[in-house]
């Protein structure tokens, strides 16, 4: 892997998420049996936002490679209440730790923090730019649970504006040239010029609309209304009653079709769905652990 | 008739700018009110390659590279012309950099670059007449015009 920092999906050439695909499958068969690659190594946790499964997913797969873990809890225990400006803080926290795992809602904070820190950093989501890890944990399940990537129907729906999965995952998925369709509701379309990028740049085949068509999906990945980053919620609300995918709709798609999902999922899909066989966000958010062992592991061997 | 705009001894111009971009120019080289030289602003010039063109000529302004790399944004075609005593010294055509650095804000108000004390720094995409700029820190595009506001 060229990158010494693991910041935008852009920074990736096929290649490297091939490798990284590999060597977290070699890591998930072996994870059973402990390991203390990264002994002595200290891990920093940064979370400026909201976290469940990639923090914990982060802690657990530094822990299980046999590193220590630091985190501050929420920004509201730190000195940032007091004033202490973001560049400082990760010029501390690099002093302590040997990687730090950053997620912050301003966008370009993991990639500005990467040049302040002499040690690897890992953007685990910069506001509605990137989630790369997420993109890649979601590449793993794919790969692993329909045996290839290319050529696979995959439709991305839901809020295509401001979620960072989406835009990170459109573009690993163009890489790989499978056929994107990218279903939001109307207002929430994913943004033009990253439509364009990726059409230009892996001449990848990306059809854009506002129905729910899901009848010759391979794939169904399904986002939340990012309703934090609305200045109107009840209008999210509105949204996101408005965009489900009910039971009733995934009638008569393919049968071996999955279902996927960053979590935390709301109500945009039916929990009825939770027990179908098409269902795999739970153990797509299990995959979240040896496919970070894999980045965190690469990054700190480059050191 | 011709207009006639009066020779400057020490200065620059800046001649082929794309019609109706003299006054981006203009605020580009923060020439406003205060400012004490003289100042020639002529817009929509017939010109044989462009059609029409503006130029700006300014009295005892030199016009540096970071400057002209933000001129170049927007008017892709000017060139620029130091006079030193009443003569020309140098004529050249801005050129469009590969990368912007610290020229103009970024305009995506959730960018680091707005929170904290931090050079831009654009990646520019297209050389061509309309390239897009992207942020490298938020990874938005952006088009001069946008950048320019």
């Amino acid at each position: 892997m060229k990158v010494g920092d693991f910041i935008s999906v852009r920074d990736l050439e096929k290649n490297d998420i091939d490798f990284l695909l590999d060597k977290a499958e070699a890591t998930e068969k072996k994870m059973a049996e402990g390991c203390s690659e990264l002994d002595g190594k200290v891990v920093a946790t940064l979370f400026f936002e909201p976290s469940t499964r990639t923090r914990l997913s982060f802690q657990t797969a530094a822990q299980r490679l046999g590193a220590k873990v630091i985190d501050f809890g929420s920004t509201s225990g730190t000195s940032m209440v007091k004033g202490e400006t973001f560049t400082d803080t990760i010029k501390i926290v690099d002093g302590y730790a040997d990687l730090l795992v950053i997620r912050h809602s301003v966008e370009g904070a993991a990639r500005y923090a990467a040049k302040v820190a002499e040690h690897p950093v890992i953007n685990a989501g910069d506001g509605g730019n990137q989630h790369p890890t997420q993109m890649m944990l979601d590449l793993y399940t794919i790969r692993k649970l329909k045996k290839k990537i290319d050529g696979l129907n995959v439709c991305l729906v839901g809020d295509l504006k401001y979620g960072r999965v989406m835009r990170s995952l459109m573009y690993g998925l163009a890489m790989y040239k499978a056929n994107v369709t990218l279903i939001s509701p109307k207002g929430l379309e994913m943004d033009v010029e990253a439509v364009k990028e990726v059409k230009q740049k892996f001449n990848a085949e990306i059809i854009e609309t506002n129905e729910m068509n899901l009848r010759d999906a391979d794939v169904l990945y399904v986002c939340r209304i990012q309703k934090e980053r609305f200045t109107d919620v009840y209008e999210a609300e509105r949204v996101q009653k408005e965009f489900r995918v009910t039971k009733e709709q995934i009638d008569g798609c393919k049968k071996d079709m999955v279902i996927l999902h960053p979590l935390p999922k709301i109500d945009e899909i039916d929990l009825a769905i939770d027990k179908s066989p098409h269902a795999k966000y739970f153990e797509q958010a299990k995959n979240g652990v040896p496919v970070r062992m894999a980045i965190i592991s690469e990054l700190l061997k480059k050191k | 008739m011709p207009l006639s705009v009066e020779k400057i001894e020490d200065g620059s111009v800046i001649d082929h700018i794309t019609a109706g971009h003299g006054l981006h120019v203009l605020a580009i080289l923060k020439i406003d009110e205060k400012y004490a030289g003289r100042v020639a602003l002529v817009m929509n010039v017939p010109s044989k390659t462009m059609g029409k063109k503006d130029i700006v000529k300014i009295e005892g302004k030199i016009i540096d590279e970071k400057t002209a790399d933000k001129i170049a944004v927007i008017a892709p075609h000017a060139t620029l012309n130091i006079i030193k005593k009443g003569e020309v010294t140098s004529k050249n055509q801005v050129e469009m950099p590969s990368k912007l650095v610290g020229v103009f804000k970024c305009p995506n108000p959730k960018c680091v670059t707005t929170t904290e004390k931090i050079e831009t720094d654009f990646e520019v995409e297209k050389r061509s007449e309309n390239p897009n700029m992207r942020c490298a820190y938020c990874e938005r595009t952006f088009t001069p015009e946008e950048l320019r506001e």
